[in-house]
């Protein structure tokens, strides 16, 4: 286990870059998933079209797809460095979103589309357990669609899919750990990795090492979602 | 016809092959108080509901305040911020608390300043008889007080017309007192109103119209002393035989 002191440094630094991608991808994947839970529950035909064929692709696509194809379609759009996220106040928290080399960027934006998907339908699932009156007493006071959903229905089905959101957090941090394979440097995963292919460290100890970096994050999240259930449940 | 504030002409409806109204043909009038009663599954509460579209017609033309119903969008939300609507399962907003509720509206759809609408909360919270309960969430309420609380909600946006459907279905015995006491009240007021309901002797004492359905279709209409001392038709016989003993 001394491979764990000795490298203290590559694990904590590893573990933050992870940090920094599951932060921006999950803020990512929660906007853009609520937006996409909206349009496939509108009254709009085509916004509805739009919002099930997006939850249809990126739902059944590999992640590792969706990796690959994230850095083409910045290319085909003219963007090949994804320079438009180096977001100038965020980036000076999370340094790595400014950094030259665009491959962080690109996982960011992979794991949130994908992930997107998966929160999209968390939501829905949610709003699919408010009851159907809620939202028809809503409508008859003559609030808008986005009224509605804002004010009465969210706010009730955020309840209903706190859980089902967290595990798809959950799944998220976790795969985070592909985008060292896609070019991101220095994520816990890699900088795990490159201890035993370059610094031929035992296997076995080190992806201790990387476990326990992992489980730093989604331990937390899974209690705090235990409390938040518990709370629930007292509540109703 | 400008007179009339709610008009249906030839209004049908289908769910799937069950023709739910047929042929309905009704004016309601300004400050009219119309109590529509008949078997269930007779169309009574999609009449209801069709007044302010929450469910849409599939031929014929409904006009509100002499004007067609629109299509979804703001045009509908706005004409039905002009449409108070009670509903059997209150249909409060659960996470909200009462004041909330009857603030939500005028906030909201009328751009009202909290203080103001908050105001208006309190005067209707008190009319109907639960301002203390302003600040409880509506599961802490009997099932007396939560319709009087969305009987408030619905007449904070100040509406030209009120639906009730079936507002005492879903009420203990003792609790359908109460509620019927604010809607007669309503209706002494001069509110131009749609009930659907079971209680006969609201529709005696309190109603100008009543209208009977079945098979969705619109059988009779008459005064409540007419209808109820002498229905014309079998149907009505038949039903009334069996609601008043």
């Amino acid at each position: 286990m001394d491979v764990l002191v000795e490298n203290r440094e590559v694990f904590v630094s590893g573990f933050w870059v992870t940090f920094q991608i599951c932060v921006l991808s999950a803020t990512g994947a929660l906007i853009l998933g609520t937006l996409v839970a909206a349009m496939r529950i509108s009254p709009v035909a085509p916004l509805r079209w739009v919002g099930t064929a997006y939850v249809t692709v990126f739902r059944n696509l590999p992640l590792t797809i969706v990796f690959f194809m994230t850095g083409a379609a910045f290319a085909e759009l003219g963007a090949p460095n994804a320079d438009l996220l180096k977001i100038p106040g965020l980036s000076s928290v999370f340094t790595r979103l400014g950094i030259e080399l665009p491959y962080f960027r690109f996982a960011i934006v992979a794991l949130g589309v994908y992930t997107a998907a998966f929160v999209a339908e968390a939501i829905r699932s949610g709003v699919n357990a408010v009851p159907a009156g809620q939202a028809e007493a809503a409508r008859s006071l003559g609030l808008t669609f986005t009224q509605n959903l804002r004010y009465v229905v969210l706010p009730q089905a955020g309840k209903a899919a706190v859980v089902p959101l967290g595990s798809v957090i959950i799944a998220m941090i976790k795969n985070s750990a592909l985008a060292g394979a896609f070019g991101v440097t220095g994520e816990l995963f890699s900088n795990g990795s490159a201890l035993t292919s370059a610094g031929g460290y035992p296997i076995v100890p080190v992806f201790i090492g990387i476990s326990l970096g992992f489980l730093v994050m989604t331990v937390p999240l899974g209690l705090m979602l235990d409390r938040l259930e518990k709370r629930r449940a007292a509540g109703r | 016809m400008a007179g009339h504030l709610i008009e249906l002409d030839s209004v049908h409806k289908w769910f799937g092959s069950l023709h739910v109204l047929s042929d309905v043909n009704l004016a309601v009038d300004r400050g009219e108080v119309v109590v529509v009663i008949g078997p269930s599954g007779s169309g009574k509460s999609t009449l209801c509901r069709v007044i302010n579209r929450l469910e849409p017609i599939d031929a014929g033309t409904i006009r509100f305040d002499g004007r067609v119903l629109p299509a979804e969008g703001r045009a509908l939300a706005k004409l039905r911020s002009e449409v108070g609507m009670v509903f059997q399962s209150f249909n409060l907003f659960a996470h909200l608390t009462i004041v909330d509720n009857v603030t939500l509206g005028p906030i909201k759809v009328r751009r009202e300043s909290r203080a103001e609408a908050r105001e208006r909360a309190m005067r209707l919270l008190d009319r109907v008889g639960i301002a203390d309960q302003a600040d409880k969430l509506p599961a802490q309420l009997s099932g007396g007080q939560q319709q009087r609380a969305a009987i408030a909600r619905a007449l904070a946006m100040q509406p030209k017309a009120m639906l009730f459907d079936e507002p005492t279905s879903a009420l203990d015995p003792e609790m359908v007192g109460e509620v019927l006491e604010v809607m007669t009240g309503l209706a002494a007021d001069g509110m131009t109103m749609i009930v659907v309901t079971h209680e006969m002797g609201f529709a005696r004492h309190a109603a100008h119209r009543v209208i009977f359905m079945a098979d969705g279709e619109l059988v009779e209409q008459a005064p409540p002393a007419e209808f109820f001392g002498n229905p014309r038709s079998a149907r009505a016989r038949d039903f009334l035989s069996k609601v008043l003993h």
